[in-house]
C-alpha cells in the first residue's frame, strides 16, 4: 500500500510553524498562555484539587515531567497554599486541557516564573473554600478562622473540622476569583523551600510502567519508521512485499511526504516525513524485519551537504568578511586601533545530539474520526495540533496523556514522533506504539547546530576592554538562521562594551536543528567567557577581578518582569563574588598540576557562575576534581532536593558536551550512529564533589533547568589554560587529543 | 520456539524468535518493563538484570542463551521496594528521569553482594557502564554508600536478635 498524504495538509502544517520556530523558547509569553493567542483560562481550584472525605488531597501535576522535577514542583505550591501535609498529597498527572490549565509544556525553564504565583493562587483558593465551608457550618465569620494541614479551626469556640469532612461542601462551590487571595508570607512556608524526594521515586525504583515506552494499549501493534537518512528523502523502491510476509509481521506500507525545497531553510518541526512503516506483534519482530529491508532512496538535494564543506566555507568567511551586520555601537575598528593589547581568536563547537536516554517514541490510536495519544512530548499543545492538522480531524477530537519522559533535553519540544504515530495509527486501523531505535535517534535529531566565531577585541593600558568586534558564523539562508542557529543584538557582553560590533555569514545546511538545554547558551558561554579569559590574560588582570570590572563597564536596568530576560550586573557580580569565596579563589594553595577556571553566564533569567579545580597531563588527561555553581534565580528555591540535583546533572551534561559530543555530517547523513560515538560523561569521570549554591535575592523565582550549564564549559576550558597553558578554542575537546583521566 | 525461563522466581514459557533479546522478551512478552531500552549494544546498561546474581546486559542476551539461568529484574529485587539499595536510592532521592535507574539499581546490588563496604573506587568501576543522561552520579555514588550502611545495619540487628535467641 503506498500513501500519499494531500499537500493541503503539508501546507497548513507549514504555515503554522512559519519559518521557524512557532513556541519558541524565547518567546515564554506565548508559553504562559494556554494555547498560542488565546488567553490563558482563569485559575479555578478544582481544576487542580481533589479532596477525598478520608482527606486525602490528590492535586493535578499538570505539565509534562523529563526528569526536572516539575511534577513534584507545581503541586508543591498548591500544597503550601492549600495548607495541607505533603504525606497526604497524591498527585494525578493531568490530561493535556488548554480550558483548564495554563501552559502544559516543559522548555525554557519557564515552569518556575510563569506557575510560580497562579498555583499558590490555585491552593490559595482551595484554602478559601474549605475556610468557607467551615464558616458557613459554624455561623462564624470566616476571617476568624485559621488552617494547618488540612485542618480548620476555630480559636474561640475550640472547635476543628478536617478538610476531608467539608470536601462534598466545597465540591459544589464557585473558586474564588484569585485577586482577592492572599498569599502566605514565605516565613510560614511549611512546603516551599524544604526538600522533597521526587513523588515518583518508588515508582521508579521498583520499575513500574511510566515511560512513554513502556504504555500499553489492547490490542496494539509495535512500530518501527525507516527514514532516509538525507532530510527529504523519498522511498523510490524497495522489497516491502517480502517484509509483509516475515514472521510476526503484521502491516508494512510507504508513507510519501511533500518536498520542502532546498532553497528554504528547515522548518523547527517539519511534521512527518517519508518513510516506511513496519508493524509487528513485539518491538523485536518489527525491529529484525526493518533489518532486511532493502530501500533504494531518492535521497533529493541534501544529499550533498558535508561537514567537511562546512568548514572549509567557513575558512572562506573568515577570508570574505562577514555578510551582514546584526549590531554596530560606537566604533569597534577605531577602537582597537588605539587599544595597548589586542587579541583575535577563532573558536568552534560543533553540532550535538540531544541523546536522551528512553529513545523518542509515542503511543497512538484512531478510531472512528478520534485520536487518542500517548506521549512524553514537552509540547504536547503543538503536537495535538499537528497531529489534528495532519489527520484532517479537529483537535477537539484528540485526547493526549501525558507520560514521563526519559529525559527532553528541548529534544521533545518537536513533535515529529506524534505525526509518526498518529499517521501510522490511522492507516493500519489498530492502536500501534511507536518507536524509535537509538540509530534512529540519533539520525533525526534536531541538532544543537554548530557555529564559529572569529572574535577580536582590545584592552586599554588599564585592562579596560574598549573594543569587541564578533564576526558570527553559522546556519541558515540569507537573513534566515536555522533554528536555534542565531546570536541576538544583545548577547553579552554588548551591554557593557561601548564600541562593540556583531556580524554574521551563514551557510545552508541540510539537518533539522533546535533548541538544547540552555540554547546557543551552551555554546556561547564556552566561546564568550574563555575569550573574555584570554583577554583577561592579555592585560595582566586575575579572571575574577577582570569579569567584576567588566560588569561595572555597562549600566543595565534590572529586569523589572521576570518573564524578561534582560541582564542585571549586579545580580551577576553577586554570583561572581560567592563563587570565588567559596572555591577559595586566589587564596587556596592546590596541588601541583591543579588550577581553577572561571566562567560565568545569564540565561533563562537565572545568573550562574561556576568554578572548576582541574588537572591536566602531559597526555592531555583531563580530571575535574571539583565543581562550584552559585547560582541566583531570585528569593526562593521551590524544592532544594530538586534544585541541588538538577544543578549537579547540568554540571555532569556541560562535561559530557564538552569532551565528547560531536555529530558530524557526510552525504547529507548524520555520521555517528550511537553512544559509543557520541559520549557521555560515565561515573567514573564524575566529580567527586559538585557543591550547589544558590543566592536568596529579591527577585521573583526564575527556573533552573537550563541556566546552571553554560558557565561550565568555559570554567574548565579556562582552568585547562591555568593548568596547562593550553588554550582550547574548538570543542569537543578529544578533537584536540584530550581524553578523561 | 518455546523456551522456559525462570524470572523473579516464577518459571514462564515464551514463544519467541531464539535470537529476541531478553529485554524485549521482558518488556513486551511477560510485561515486566522495569529493564529499559537505551540502545541496543550494550553502551547504556539501562536493561541490566542478573543472570544467577551477575549483571548482565538484557539486550545483548538472546533468550536462548539463558537457559535454566535465575533471571532478576528490578521488579524482583523486593516486592514493595524495600529491598536497602531501593530504599537507599529513596532517601537520598537520586533519579532525575528515572530511566537508567533500574539498571543503576540493579548493578549497584550486584556491586554490594560481591562488595559489602566498597569504596569510591570500587564504585567507580563496577557502575562505569550504566550510562546516566541526566547526570545523577553524585547522588547514585551516595546513595550506594548509604544501601552498604543499611545492608551492614540490617546484618548486625539480624545477629543480635539470633544472639538474644
Amino acid at each position: 500500500m503506498k500513501t500519499t498524504l494531500n499537500r493541503r495538509f503539508f501546507l497548513k502544517v507549514g504555515a503554522a510553524v512559519g519559518g521557524g520556530v512557532l513556541f519558541s523558547l524565547d518567546l515564554p509569553e506565548v508559553l504562559a498562555q494556554g494555547r498560542g493567542g488565546a488567553p490563558a483560562p482563569p485559575i479555578d481550584a478544582h481544576n487542580f484539587i481533589k479532596v477525598g472525605s478520608d482527606g486525602i488531597v490528590t492535586i493535578m501535576a499538570k505539565n509534562p515531567e523529563t526528569g526536572q522535577g516539575v511534577r513534584n514542583m507545581l503541586p508543591m505550591l498548591i500544597a503550601e497554599e492549600l495548607d495541607v501535609d505533603w504525606k497526604n498529597v497524591r498527585l494525578e498527572q493531568a490530561l493535556l486541557d488548554d480550558t483548564k490549565y495554563t501552559a502544559q509544556s516543559s522548555g525554557g525553564s519557564t515552569a518556575t516564573p510563569t506557575a510560580w504565583i497562579p498555583m499558590r493562587q490555585a491552593g490559595a483558593a482551595g484554602r478559601a473554600m474549605f475556610v468557607a465551608a467551615a464558616a458557613q457550618q459554624w455561623g462564624v465569620p470566616a476571617s476568624e478562622l485559621t488552617t494547618a494541614s488540612g485542618v480548620v479551626s476555630h480559636k474561640g469556640s475550640n472547635r476543628s473540622i478536617g478538610y476531608g469532612e467539608l470536601a462534598s461542601k466545597v465540591a459544589g462551590m464557585k473558586s474564588p476569583d484569585v485577586s482577592t487571595l492572599k498569599l502566605k508570607d514565605p516565613s510560614e512556608y511549611k512546603i516551599i523551600g524544604h526538600p522533597h524526594v521526587a513523588y515518583d521515586v518508588k515508582a521508579i525504583t521498583t520499575g513500574k510502567p511510566m515511560f512513554g515506552v513502556d504504555v500499553t494499549v489492547p490490542g496494539m501493534l509495535y512500530a518501527v519508521f525507516e527514514k532516509c537518512g538525507v532530510f527529504g528523502g523519498k522511498v523510490a523502491s524497495s522489497n516491502i512485499e517480502d517484509i509483509k510476509k516475515l514472521p510476526g509481521i503484521k502491516q508494512a506500507f510507504v508513507i510519501e511526504r511533500p518536498d520542502i525545497p532546498a532553497d528554504q531553510v528547515i522548518p523547527g518541526d517539519p511534521g512527518l516525513e517519508s518513510g516506511i512503516a513496519i508493524l509487528g506483534e513485539t518491538w523485536w519482530h518489527a525491529q529484525s524485519a526493518r533489518k532486511q529491508l532493502k530501500v533504494v532512496w531518492n535521497e533529493g538535494p541534501r544529499a550533498t551537504d558535508s561537514s567537511t564543506v562546512h568548514a572549509q566555507k567557513v575558512q572562506e568567511m573568515i577570508a570574505k568578511g562577514p555578510q551582514r551586520t546584526i549590531r554596530a555601537d560606537g566604533d569597534a575598528d577605531a577602537a582597537l586601533k588605539s587599544a595597548a593589547k589586542v587579541v583575535e581568536a577563532t573558536y568552534s563547537y560543533p553540532h550535538i545530539s540531544h541523546a536522551t536516554l528512553e529513545p523518542q517514541n509515542c503511543t497512538a490510536h484512531f478510531k472512528d474520526g478520534k485520536l487518542e495519544l500517548w506521549t512524553n512530548s514537552q509540547q504536547p499543545l503543538r503536537g495535538r495540533q499537528m497531529a489534528a492538522d495532519l489527520l484532517g480531524i479537529s483537535q477537539k477530537d484528540v485526547k493526549v496523556h501525558m507520560v514521563r519522559a526519559g529525559g527532553g533535553f528541548g529534544r521533545r519540544l518537536n513533535n515529529d514522533y506524534i505525526v509518526e504515530a498518529a499517521y501510522i495509527a490511522k492507516q493500519a486501523g489498530v492502536p500501534v506504539k511507536l518507536i524509535w531505535s537509538r540509530e534512529d535517534d540519533m539520525a533525526h535529531d534536531y541538532y544543537r547546530p554548530g557555529g564559529w566565531q572569529h572574535l577580536k577585541a582590545g584592552v586599554d593600558a588599564s585592562g579596560n576592554v574598549v573594543g569587541w568586534k564578533n564576526h558570527f558564523m553559522s546556519f541558515g539562508i540569507g537573513e534566515q538562521f536555522t533554528a536555534s542557529a542565531g546570536m541576538g543584538p544583545t548577547e553579552f557582553p554588548q551591554p557593557f562594551i561601548k564600541n562593540y560590533s556583531l556580524q554574521a555569514s551563514v551557510q545552508p545546511l541540510g539537518v533539522r536543528t533546535g533548541a538544547l538545554r540552555a540554547p546557543s547558551s551552551n555554546a556561547f558561554a564556552f566561546v564568550i567567557q574563555s575569550f573574555i579569559d584570554e583577554l583577561a590574560h592579555a592585560a595582566g588582570k586575575d579572571p575574577v577581578e577582570f569579569r567584576l570590572a567588566l560588569l561595572s563597564n555597562g549600566n543595565v536596568a534590572p529586569a523589572g518582569n521576570p518573564m524578561q530576560a534582560s541582564f542585571d550586573a549586579e545580580r551577576m557580580k553577586g554570583v561572581v563574588k560567592a563563587v570565588a569565596e567559596r572555591s577559595g579563589w586566589g587564596k587556596t594553595t592546590l596541588p601541583k598540576g591543579q588550577a581553577l577556571g572561571i566562567g560565568m553566564h545569564f540565561s533563562h533569567r537565572g545568573y550562574y557562575a561556576e568554578v572548576a579545580q582541574v588537572s591536566v597531563d602531559a597526555a592531555k588527561k583531563v580530571k575535574v576534581h571539583k565543581v562550584w555553581v552559585v547560582g541566583d534565580v531570585g528569593s526562593q528555591i521551590i524544592n532544594p532536593s530538586g534544585a541541588e540535583n538538577l544543578t549537579q546533572g547540568a554540571v555532569i551534561d556541560g562535561l559530557s558536551e564538552m569532551m565528547s559530543q560531536k555529530i558530524t555530517i557526510e552525504k547529507g547523513k548524520v555520521v555517528q550512529t550511537n553512544y559509543h560515538q557520541h559520549g557521555m560523561v560515565r561515573l567514573a569521570q564524575c566529580p567527586p564533589e559538585i557543591d550547589v549554591h544558590y543566592l536568596k535575592t529579591s527577585f521573583s523565582p526564575t527556573g533552573i533547568g537550563e541556566p546552571a550549564l553554560p558557565p561550565l564549559l568555559p570554567a574548565v576550558a579556562n582552568a585547562i589554560f591555568s593548568a596547562s597553558g593550553k588554550r582550547v578554542r574548538s570543542l569537543p575537546l578529544m578533537d584536540s587529543g584530550y581524553s578523561w583521566a | 520456539m518455546a523456551f522456559k525461563l525462570n524470572v523473579n522466581g516464577h518459571t514462564s514459557t515464551v514463544d519467541v524468535p531464539g535470537d529476541m533479546p531478553l529485554l524485549w522478551v521482558l518488556r513486551d512478552v511477560l510485561d515486566l518493563k522495569g529493564a529499559k531500552y537505551g540502545c541496543g549494544i550494550g553502551q547504556c546498561a539501562a536493561c541490566t538484570v542478573h543472570l544467577n546474581g551477575k549483571p548482565a546486559k538484557a539486550c545483548l542476551t538472546p533468550v536462548s542463551a539463558v537457559g535454566t539461568q535465575a533471571v532478576t529484574t528490578i521488579e524482583g529485587l523486593s516486592a514493595d521496594g524495600t529491598h536497602p539499595v531501593q530504599v537507599a536510592w529513596q532517601d537520598i532521592d537520586v533519579p532525575q528521569c528515572g530511566y537508567c535507574q533500574a539498571g543503576q539499581i540493579m548493578s549497584a546490588v550486584a556491586l554490594l553482594a560481591k562488595t559489602p563496604k566498597p569504596t569510591d573506587k570500587d564504585i567507580d568501576s563496577a557502575m562505569n557502564g550504566n550510562l546516566c543522561r541526566c547526570g545523577t552520579y553524585v547522588r547514585i555514588r551516595k546513595a550506594i554508600h548509604k544501601a552498604a550502611e543499611l545492608t551492614t545495619n540490617a546484618s548486625a540487628k539480624t545477629v543480635q536478635v539470633a544472639g538474644k535467641e
